[in-house]
């Protein structure tokens, strides 16, 4: 992350004794995804009775797509994911700026307001939420999966702060060649800003394909099921198939490892910023 | 909902000092904010800022979710919650899994954090190796869990391997706390890590070496500089820790499903199973104010005692 300044640093430690911690550390993280894959492709009778499976059965992972519609699952999931994501990057991004470059009426307290419920639970919002949505005939469909969370405050917060720290000047060329505020804010203000939207997306991607209560409250059906909400029914239908329940576990967490692979840094970055507040 | 007032009447040349909202404002930015905050504005106060006031009201109804029938109750849910054995132990089990969180949080991302707060070959993949939890979801990660915690196990066969007796991690009341704590503790590991090896790499690292001539040891170094400088960061990683643990459910439901008789149901499974389960979305919505006002309680009194997150020696 910051290489340059820890190269100035002093060893703390001893480099074997580090070394000897953080590998002792890392083990008790990794032990349970490298005993999830083990498992995912061993034959059932040696679910709890092997460590390492006398034969490799991948064929565990075509039996456990067969015994749920987890392609279904999936391509809920995507959509929905790719829905919020692009709702947070639009609508955090429109609201942002406005609340960091333009003048108006009540504007710090419209943003306290919406600081403010940064601290309250979902439990206080979700029952009047789904109570709505269910007014609405939006359950089992898309709309009660997305449109709810097209927008969200961390967005907003983690935008404006950026958006604030870009010299007014080069938006005051753009706007003295004609350019309007819409046009000045897509051609200037966000290639400018493309390290904190990634930031915000790979954050918005994570929440949508993990999150759980909501779809769990929205979706009733297999049709509208998400992963998450899928692999927990899963699991209550076949408790004792742990072989193709680890193989229906893992693939529901390879987008969001992968997503994290390619997007490591703006995610640390992004971590590391919300402590700078605190 | 945020376009001007301004009075309509010209401005008047008598009163050139009391300037009118149309003076400072400029119509047409005002114009375009509003465009520009409008679609956020509409989803935030449609299903965040108007729930968080309608569930106010819910909470003194006894609704039951169906039909318009809202019926006025006063504070009846909020009586009876302070007379439900469920709802005491829900408190109980929220607390014990909150402090533990914390303490844990702290312990654990500190350690890692002073490991990793210096060149060392392989650090990203250190990094990356801690954060994995992180980004997995609640579900997968507690599936993991059950699965090493059966009876039958990779835990047991480890205690039986070094002649310890098994034990039911899941279907014993504290047993299965320690296991939801720990599962907590290990998933948000690599996020409490980077928070504080982030603060860390911000301190002066002049102060340190001037103490290090002065011949104070690693340790000593360790213990009356570098944490009391952490304060703040300790601050907001017991605050993350205490947020989680209040509105923790998913690793909840998937690991214990609140069980055994009640011993994992912290306050967001019991609010679940009153409004959703139940049926009684007016005691449900108490239960979930009663969350948002003890949460709201426990930082102030945390903002307190670490002197409103200053560090000592900054």
């Amino acid at each position: 992350m910051s290489t340059t300044t820890a190269r100035t640093r002093p060893a703390r430690w001893g480099t074997a004794a580090r070394h000897t911690l953080l590998i002792a550390g890392s083990a008790t993280v990794i032990v349970p995804f490298v005993w999830m894959f083990l498992t995912s492709v061993k034959k059932r009778s040696e679910v709890f009775t092997r460590l390492w499976p006398s034969e490799w059965h991948w064929e565990n992972y075509v039996h456990a797509w067969q015994a749920a519609p987890f392609e279904r699952y999936y391509l809920n999931s995507i959509v929905m994911t790719v829905g919020i994501v692009v709702g947070h990057l639009v609508l955090d991004s429109l609201a942002a700026y406005a609340f960091a470059r333009l003048r108006f009426p009540a504007k710090n307290p419209i943003f306290l307001l919406l600081l403010a419920t940064m601290m309250v639970p979902q439990f206080v919002t979700i029952i009047p939420a789904f109570s709505l949505v269910v007014q609405l005939h939006w359950t089992d469909t898309y709309w009660a999966l997305i449109v709810p969370r097209l927008a969200d405050v961390f967005g907003i917060v983690l935008l404006r702060q950026y958006f604030s720290t870009i010299p007014k000047e080069i938006e005051e060329a753009a706007r003295l060649d004609g350019c309007g505020r819409l046009r000045t804010f897509v051609q200037v203000v966000v290639p400018l800003s493309s390290a904190s939207l990634a930031t915000l997306a790979i954050f918005a991607m994570l929440f949508a394909w993990n999150d759980f209560l909501w779809p769990l409250l929205v979706t009733n059906g297999d049709e509208m099921r998400t992963i998450q909400i899928g692999l927990a029914a899963f699991q209550g239908r076949y408790a004792t198939s742990w072989n193709y329940l680890m193989a229906g576990t893992l693939t529901s967490a390879i987008p969001t490892i992968v997503m994290f692979l390619i997007f490591q840094r703006a995610l640390i970055r992004g971590v590391a910023g919300t402590g700078v507040k605190g | 909902m945020v376009s001007t007032t301004a009075p309509t009447v010209g401005r008047s040349v008598q009163e050139p000092v009391r300037r009118s909202v149309r003076d400072r404002y400029s119509r047409r930015e005002v114009l375009t904010a509003v465009g520009f905050l409008i679609p956020a504005l509409v989803i935030l106060g449609t299903f965040v800022i108007y729930p968080i006031a309608s569930g106010g009201f819910l909470s003194l109804t006894s609704w039951n979710g169906f039909g318009t029938a809202q019926k006025f109750v006063g504070l009846a849910n909020y009586t009876r919650m302070f007379a439900d054995h469920e709802f005491w132990n829900s408190l109980l089990v929220t607390a014990v899994y909150a402090l533990g969180v914390s303490v844990l949080s702290v312990a654990s991302g500190l350690v890692i954090a002073l490991l990793l707060d210096a060149p060392l070959r392989g650090l990203s993949i250190y990094r990356g190796i801690y954060f994995l939890p992180v980004v997995t979801s609640s579900v997968a990660a507690a599936i993991v869990w059950r699965y090493m915690l059966d009876p039958s196990g990779v835990v047991n066969r480890l205690l039986t391997g070094v002649g310890l007796p098994t034990v039911d991690w899941l279907n014993q009341r504290w047993t299965a706390l320690a296991a939801l704590t720990l599962l907590t503790v290990w998933k948000n590991l690599g996020f409490n890590a980077i928070l504080y090896l982030t603060a860390l790499q911000a301190l002066p690292v002049s102060l340190t070496e001037a103490a290090q001539l002065d011949g104070a040891s690693l340790w000593q170094r360790t213990r009356w500089m570098t944490i009391p400088l952490l304060r703040p960061m300790t601050f907001f990683v017991v605050v993350q820790a205490l947020i989680t643990a209040f509105q923790s459910f998913d690793l909840v439901y998937v690991l214990t499903g609140g069980g055994p008789t009640g011993g994992t149901e912290v306050l967001g499974m019991l609010m679940y199973r009153y409004a959703f389960k139940l049926g009684e979305f007016g005691y449900g919505a108490a239960i979930a104010f009663a969350t948002l006002a003890l949460m709201l309680g426990v930082t102030l009194v945390q903002w307190k005692a670490t002197g409103s997150g200053e560090s000592d020696l900054a």
